[in-house]
């Protein structure tokens, strides 16, 4: 056992995609021991990402895909074939060795296979079973199918993303992929926090969908209580800000190709800041000064704000509205940020990993920090069946000859 | 069924959170999970409590529907830290608390007389979460920023928008910046509540809402750390370094439904009778194309490179995607996608959900009774249910005489 945070857990873990393997990875940066079971029959393909671009380089393959290196950072890798009755035997012995088990499967496959909760919690009473699937497990629409668009539609997130007249825009990203490994990651810790303290475990069933419309919570009341809904003319109007209520509010072109700068004029204080950097007739006018007048006129204040930034450079011109007190920043591109930005690299953002196949690679690290027990990403994902000798043999006991039996027969 | 102990599996955790923007969904999130949230805010009550929209548009301190659902069920505490009085009645709670949750510019709670490493001394099982739009190291912490900036600056923007890049690109609804960080927040304090539990110390941990951001941007990430590529945005899809196809259908009611293509030959087949069974299908000019998808097993990307007619087939499926959207209503098609296999969501606004009857069903809205409106509201359900120890039912949030 090692040092981290969560060192005392080990995780049975059935998670795919960003959705799920975001979750465990969050747990396995603070020293969780994952343990990451894949299908040899399909070369462990049931995570789409194994084997997906981008690529590093030319080399392709199920130990190339970059996405599902970022995503399984520190965990460990077995093969098991649960289609064989010696594999179910030995995935019984894995869960009683486990304080979670974990998945995102569509809704009841661990069930097909024999390992629904009932079944989980005979092996080990006080399992924490987290289930995460589009729409949950129960209900009218737990067989769906789902990704992040998908549950991203359904939820609100890319209504609200869009601009007046046009479709929606949606995240330009699996945002509900990320987000429900985030509630993922909540679920299971908060679940092994209870199970801690009272040696419980139960089988939460996550909804990504659900999880997704509770990030809409002003907008579900005022639907309720002034009866407005976010479907009318003119709305969403994504840019803008109407809770709390601000203008200018915008994103506003730049000099250059495609390059664009973010203003949040905040109150009637940074009007005036605001005004005075831009030094302009329009600005210092007497009508702008109150925020109703700004908002109310906002297509033609944005028409002149806009005609104005349009000819800056956008590094330059936020960093001067910043330090005026104006809220801006550029749109920044992945290059800017991740190699351009001193801050990300300093805060120890994007971390190097060792991977197996790939060699040193670059992924998302995590943007906090914990003064006593803080995370460690350095190992790139496991190939397939990476640590089988390591799990079968020091964790289940089994000898170099039996695992060799076990390859042999197909079971792992 | 196993004994359940209502009340959410931090019951018993007391947290302090002094009250701001980037504090207030990490609170929210620790109520839904059962902790007891204490706000401390100023006696003339906190700037979050003009924020819009208010009932029936009339502002007022306890009017704020934003305020409303990010504090409901927490309690409050008037306090002016420049008040002696006030001040010790802070470090008091502090002195028993579990957590505090703050967010107030690096250094400024030092100058006020709050002292985390004396405070941290006297209680050594406090978690300490500081919260800061970059980092308590970078400069931009002590400039302003809001949701808008950060998501520009940190990547989401870049990836969303339109196909038409003359259009400015998008940021994405719900203030989703502070939510990215309360995430994040949670998951960590969580970690150190578990750390606490086997090494008996709480610890500081500091939370960064730029670099979260940062880090849930996706491909548009890792394309440029391991590929050096960029990412461009497209409308309603993935952003990508090169061009896709268009996933997005308006339907017959003006509603969009998000789609994923037919790759399967069962796919093609469910298609096929669809289109048969609403009697449509001579209408549909490319339906002998979709007859014989349904003989190959998959379509992949290399297939299609390698024989033009499995691209056609391929295009096909997507028409008759197309094809029926134009005939159907949002919700007709989603569901009917979905119960023939095929993925598809409806693009629902917000308030539309609570009408589904999956939403229904699974009971996700929460009531809770405004006295003052004479009526039961439903809120944002929990976004996590723990059948061993349920949520307790919510309570408003604290009015200005409600606090201690």
């Amino acid at each position: 056992m090692g040092d981290g945070a969560l060192s005392h857990v080990r995780i049975c873990d059935f998670t795919g995609q960003l959705a799920g393997a975001g979750a465990t990875k969050f747990l396995a940066a603070f020293g969780a021991e994952v343990i990451r079971i894949e299908d040899p029959v399909t070369g462990g393909r049931w995570d789409i990402l194994r084997g997906a671009p981008p690529f590093k380089d030319e080399r392709r393959g199920p130990e190339f895909g970059s996405g599902f290196n970022n995503h399984n950072v520190n965990k460990l890798g077995i093969t098991l074939n649960l289609r064989t009755d010696r594999g179910k035997q030995l995935l019984a012995e894995l869960v009683r060795r486990s304080d979670a088990v974990t998945e995102n499967f569509a809704a009841g496959v661990l069930e097909r296979w024999g390992f629904g909760f009932e079944r989980l919690r005979e092996l080990r009473p006080d399992i924490v079973y987290v289930s995460n699937c589009g729409f949950g497990q129960v209900g009218p629409y737990g067989k769906f199918k789902s990704w992040g668009p998908i549950a991203q539609a359904v939820s609100g997130l890319t209504y609200t993303s869009g601009l007046p007249d046009r479709p929606p825009a949606g995240w330009g990203y699996s945002y509900m992929d990320h987000t429900g490994g985030y509630y993922m990651a909540i679920a299971i810790l908060a679940a092994l926090f209870w199970k801690a303290r009272t040696g419980q475990g139960q089988w939460i069933d996550l909804s990504c969908t659900e999880a997704g419309a509770a990030l809409h919570g002003p907008a579900l009341l005022d639907a309720a209580v002034n009866g407005r809904p976010m479907r009318r003319a003119g709305s969403p109007h994504a840019n803008r800000n109407a809770w709390p209520a601000m203008a200018p509010h915008g994103i506003y072109p730049a000099a250059g190709e495609d390059n664009w700068v973010a203003i949040s004029v905040t109150d009637d204080e940074a009007w005036v800041a605001f005004a005075t950097s831009v030094g302009e007739d329009w600005a210092s006018d007497a009508r702008w000064a109150p925020r109703s007048a700004r908002l109310r006129d906002q297509d033609e204040l944005d028409a002149l704000v806009g005609a104005w930034t349009a000819g800056f450079d956008r590094f330059a011109l936020a960093e001067r509205l910043r330090s005026n007190g104006v809220a801006a920043a550029p749109v920044q591109r992945p290059g800017e940020r991740i190699d351009g930005d001193p801050f990300t690299a300093a805060w120890g953002l994007w971390p190097t990993v060792s991977h197996e196949a790939m060699g040193e690679v670059r992924v998302d690290g995590l943007p906090v920090h914990l003064s006593e027990t803080d995370w460690v990403i350095d190992r790139g994902a496991p190939l397939l069946g990476q640590h089988n000798e390591q799990v079968y043999g020091e964790l289940l006991g089994l000898t170099t000859a039996e695992i060799g039996a076990l390859r042999q027969d197909g079971v792992i | 069924m196993a004994p359940t102990s209502p009340g959410g599996p931090l019951q018993g955790i007391v947290v302090v959170e002094l009250a701001t923007e980037l504090t207030a969904y990490t609170g929210k999130l620790l109520v839904d999970l059962g902790a007891t949230v204490i706000l401390v805010e100023p006696m003339q009550g906190s700037p979050l409590r003009r924020y819009e929209p208010f009932v029936q548009d009339q502002a007022g301190p306890d009017r704020s529907l934003w305020w409303w659902h990010y504090q409901v069920s927490k309690d409050a505490l008037a306090a002016d830290l420049d008040n002696a009085a006030d001040l010790a009645r802070l470090v008091e709670l502090i002195g028993r608390a579990d957590v505090v949750v703050e967010a107030e510019q690096p250094g400024s709670l030092a100058r006020k007389g709050i002292d985390e490493a004396a405070l941290r001394a006297g209680n050594p099982r406090l978690v300490w979460v500081s919260i800061s739009s970059h980092g308590a190291g970078d400069p931009r912490s002590r400039q302003p920023s809001t949701d808008l900036t950060l998501l520009a600056e940190a990547g989401p923007v870049w990836s969303c928008g339109y196909d038409d890049h003359s259009v400015a690109p998008v940021r994405g609804g719900g203030g989703q910046a502070g939510n990215m960080t309360a995430h994040y927040a949670v998951m960590s304090l969580l970690v150190a509540l578990l750390a606490r539990e086997e090494r008996g110390g709480g610890q500081h941990i500091e939370v960064n809402a730029y670099a979260a951001a940062n880090v849930t941007t996706e491909f548009a990430s890792y394309t440029w750390l391991v590929a050096g590529l960029t990412v461009q945005r497209q409308t309603g899809r993935h952003a990508a370094p090169g061009p896709t196809l268009p996933t997005q259908v308006m339907a017959a009611d003006g509603r969009w439904v998000n789609t994923g293509p037919p790759r399967r030959g069962a796919d093609f087949a469910a298609l096929a009778t669809w289109l048969e069974d609403l009697g449509v299908a001579e209408e549909f000019d490319e339906f002998a194309l979709v007859q014989m998808g349904t003989e190959l097993e998959h379509i992949g990307l290399d297939q299609m490179e390698a024989n033009d007619l499995v691209g056609e087939i391929f295009g096909a499926g997507r028409a008759a995607m197309f094809f029926l959207a134009g005939r159907l209503s949002a919700y007709d098609l989603f569901v009917g996608l979905q119960q023939r296999g095929l993925p598809a969501g409806i693009i629902y606004s917000p308030e539309e959900l609570l009408e589904d009857p999956h939403f229904v069903a699974r009971g996700w809205v929460r009531p809770v009774f405004h006295a003052e409106l004479g009526r039961t509201l439903g809120y944002a359900g929990a976004p996590i249910t723990f059948p061993a120890t349920p949520a307790a039912a919510l309570r408003p949030a604290p009015t200005l005489a409600e606090r201690s």
